[in-house]
């Protein structure tokens, strides 16, 4: 795995379907080889801003936004940005694990196959890293022909992770990707992202705030589309600044 | 005198035992339509009746340009309508937005899978027999069908690539897909046991129909040399030699083959419909 | 990311190409046939029963009762095996027996139009002429014919509304102590009164616009029947009878009789599509 050092930073980005704005004036950087969380209750805008970055959100209609959202300094909304190539570096999870009705080894290689890599030896290459990183290589070398439908939950979301990784990404963004999965395979999925870290950008929205203080760098609180706070996680759980992540850690609404 | 209250659990009985009654009617007249029309029709099928040519009007001989006419003009409607029809289904679930266009649209095509085929085969006659000067030929008879299996083509395929979720076209594209890769690669793969259901049933429509080929593609019992031929399909040939009397035992051999044709398709269609069955609950 | 540009020029082609021809057909029908109800009036072609092409009148009356007759008949036969079967399928049948049963109710729809008739013509009619009089080729006989015809499309449509009911509706009837088919007359078929509805205009549709089955058990008299034992002529049998040699105003009326049926089932179709609409609605108010 190519390591990498893109930046992505928000300036000023608001986002809104049909004129009613999802995330608002937001101003958040994302450094490289970190582990983001982003918390929050629900319709804080979370989900939003993660498919902007990827510019998923093309895809809803009524989209519209204002301000940038850059990578590497160019705004990944310009009109000659090649989105194909924006979502294979930036590569996203989601929080139902959907594996395509295909084998495991097809689902691994649709990645590629769609850039146009079809060499066999490339893709199986690929794959055992892919594989390895997602903590999965054990348990499928030997099944990579049978559906992907016969897998569990837990390890069709590590093939889900997988198949993003057969990329090579520079950004992982994960929208609550063990939600719906039993503690052991969300523990395997917080190892794993700890060890990709090394090499990429982790951005990862979770409902669950135990979960970002397990397993993140810095954490990041939205509320109603606004970027109440973002620090290291250890001083936003113990010591945060804004009294609104302070009720929300607390319970006091969400 | 006191009201005789039934027990729900008597009504119960006395009310499924007559739907189980009903059913049976139905089932036994299917049963009954099939074997009447086979036990008189299969001892007259033999190889000689399957290869060979009519005579004197179909009274003697075997019904092979027949054969042939049923394979050119139903076979060359669905060639002509099945990817014509599953490229608009495309187009409309997949290139275009959800709106009054696209509902105003599936709403004349459900209108025209309505109209009955006696329509269309006025229109092919005057249109294509008359003003594009085919005459009664193959091709106008392939092309009228083709343009009535035509709505039905485009409701099944749309309908069966809405039913791909949209779950899958979201990782299709979140992994650098474009828009043509993810219909070509996902959707299409993944609708293609309901869109084949559909052709292969407009393919039954279009062996059994007979009124619309009567005005288009006329009733000659001579072997079609070309498309600009006129001929003859199994549908029409059992209706005019059952109508006119000329022989009943062809007649019912006639019908045998075209219901033995009809029985393969609608196996595979049902076929095609558990595999996609099977797909979805996955 | 170009190569993307160019298909999707090239499926919306085809799709305008397809659909503009289909909307083709509908124009020409209408452009050939109204100007002769124009030239002949509208009352003179819709309410006189005087159709005499060499004379040049043109009046579709009796064949649009015969179509209605035939249609309504259809329609109640259609009706009271489709419920039944639909009903015994979602509710009193086993799971294995019921997806044995579809399919063979499928084939049903896929059994030629002229091997009905000609059945119709060799069983039922005779039957019909020797145990209730008449000369057998009757509206009673089309009307069976077509019954039998339109039952897998009202069966399957039934079907469907039928399990597009909430199993929580059933389930909470149960839970009251009621017997299922309680539950079926009580809620059941209440909840899918819009499908089952749209069900049989649907039906009734396919069975307006059949033709040759008609043609060969119906009769094809041009009086208007005054009784079930009566022959009777449809519109399709009247186009499908004379378009092989009928030319100049003839033509066009047959054309016009086109139109007529057109019309008659955009509006049946319509009318099911309301009615299925305001089940929709109604749920979503709930």
């Amino acid at each position: 795995m190519k390591t990498s050092t893109t930046t992505i930073r928000a300036q000023g980005f608001t986002a809104s379907f049909d004129g009613q704005p999802a995330v608002k004036s937001l101003d958040l950087e994302i450094l490289p080889n970190e582990r983001l969380a982003i918390i929050g209750p629900a319709r804080s805008g979370k989900t939003t801003f993660l498919r902007s970055l990827n510019r998923l959100n093309d895809l809803s209609p009524g989209f519209a936004h204002t301000g940038k959202i850059l990578r590497d300094g160019k705004d990944i909304y310009d009109a000659d940005v090649d989105v194909a190539e924006l979502r294979r570096k930036v590569g996203m999870v989601y929080a139902t694990p959907v594996p395509l009705p295909w084998s495991i080894y097809d689902n691994l290689a649709y990645g590629l196959r769609l850039a146009g890599i079809r060499d066999r030896a490339r893709l199986d290459e690929r794959m055992e890293a892919a594989l390895g990183y997602a903590f999965l290589w054990n348990e499928v070398k030997d099944r990579l022909r049978e559906p992907a439908s016969i897998l569990s939950g837990g390890q069709q979301q590590r093939l889900c992770i997988a198949r993003v990784l057969m990329l090579e990404p520079e950004v992982l963004i994960l929208d609550e990707p063990c939600s719906g999965l039993d503690p052991i395979s969300t523990a395997k999925i917080e190892d794993a992202l700890v060890a990709l870290k090394e090499k990429h950008s982790i951005v990862l929205v979770t409902n669950n705030t135990k979960q970002a203080a397990r397993a993140s760098d810095r954490t990041a609180f939205f509320l109603l589309g606004a970027l109440i706070e973002v620090g290291p996680t250890a001083q936003v759980f113990t010591r945060p600044t804004q009294k609104q992540t302070n009720d929300y850690l607390m319970g006091q609404f969400g | 005198m006191r009201k005789l209250r039934v027990p729900p659990v008597a009504t119960q009985r006395i009310a499924v035992g007559f739907m189980w009654i009903l059913t049976t009617i139905t089932f036994a007249v299917l049963v009954f339509i099939l074997a009447f029309i086979l036990t008189h029709g299969l001892p007259h099928v033999t190889w000689t009746f399957l290869t060979q040519s009519p005579t004197s009007m179909g009274r003697e001989g075997g019904i092979f340009p027949i054969i042939l006419g049923t394979l050119l003009v139903a076979g060359l409607a669905v060639l002509v309508a099945a990817p014509i029809g599953v490229a608009t289904a495309v187009y409309l679930s997949e290139y275009t937005r959800e709106g009054r266009l696209t509902s105003v649209i599936r709403f004349g095509a459900d209108c025209l899978s309505g109209v009955p085929s006696i329509i269309f085969g006025l229109f092919g006659f005057v249109f294509f027999a008359i003003t594009l000067r085919m005459g009664l030929s193959v091709l106008s008879g392939s092309l009228t069908l083709a343009l009535m299996v035509l709505p039905t083509i485009i409701r099944t395929s749309e309908e069966a690539i809405r039913a791909v979720p949209t779950s899958y076209r979201e990782v299709s594209l979140g992994l650098g897909g474009t828009r043509w890769q993810t219909v070509f690669y996902v959707v299409l793969r993944s609708a293609l046991p309901g869109i084949s259901t559909g052709i292969v049933l407009s393919l039954g429509r279009s062996i059994s129909e007979t009124a619309a080929v009567m005005l288009t593609a006329g009733s000659a019992l001579r072997l079609p040399h070309s498309l600009f031929d006129s001929s003859r399909t199994l549908a029409l040939h059992f209706y005019l030699l059952s109508r006119e009397g000329i022989s009943m035992p062809n007649a019912y051999a006639t019908a045998s083959v075209l219901i033995i044709a009809i029985l393969a398709l609608n196996v595979l269609a049902y076929a095609l419909m558990r595999r996609f069955a099977v797909k979805a609950a996955r | 990311m170009k190569r993307d540009k160019v298909i999707g020029a090239i499926l919306l082609v085809v799709a305008l190409s397809a659909i503009s021809g289909l909307a083709l057909i509908t124009v020409f029908i209408f452009r050939e046939g109204v100007p002769i109800i124009l030239r002949v009036g509208a009352k003179q072609f819709f309410l006189s029963t005087d159709w005499e092409p060499s004379l040049g009148h043109f009046g579709i009356l009796s064949m649009m009762v015969g179509s209605l007759f035939v249609t309504v008949g259809a329609a109640v036969i259609g009706v009271v095996f489709s419920l039944g079967l639909a009903i015994v399928l979602t509710q009193f049948s086993p799971p294995w027996l019921s997806a044995t049963l579809k399919p063979v109710i499928e084939l049903l729809a896929g059994i030629p139009s002229v091997v009905y008739g000609f059945v119709g013509v060799v069983t039922l009619v005779p039957l019909i002429r020797h145990s209730l009089g008449g000369p057998g080729l009757s509206v009673l006989a089309a009307s069976i014919v077509l019954g039998v015809m339109v039952l897998p499309t009202i069966t399957s449509i039934a079907i469907d509304a039928l399990q597009a009911v909430p199993k929580s509706y059933l389930e909470g009837s149960m839970a009251l102590g009621a017997t299922r088919w309680q539950t079926v007359t009580m809620v059941l078929l209440r909840a899918a009164r819009s499908g089952l509805v749209a069900a049989v205009i649907l039906g009734m549709g396919r069975a307006i616009g059949e033709t040759m089955a008609v043609i060969m058990v119906a009769g094809n008299a041009l009086d208007v029947p005054h009784g079930l034992l009566d022959p009777v002529r449809t519109l399709t049998s009247n186009i499908a009878l004379e378009m092989g040699y009928a030319s100049g105003d003839h033509r066009q009326a047959l054309f016009a009789t086109g139109v007529t049926l057109f019309v008659i089932i955009t509006l049946l179709n319509t009318a099911a599509l309301a009615v299925s609409r305001q089940r929709a609605g109604r749920r979503r108010a709930q």
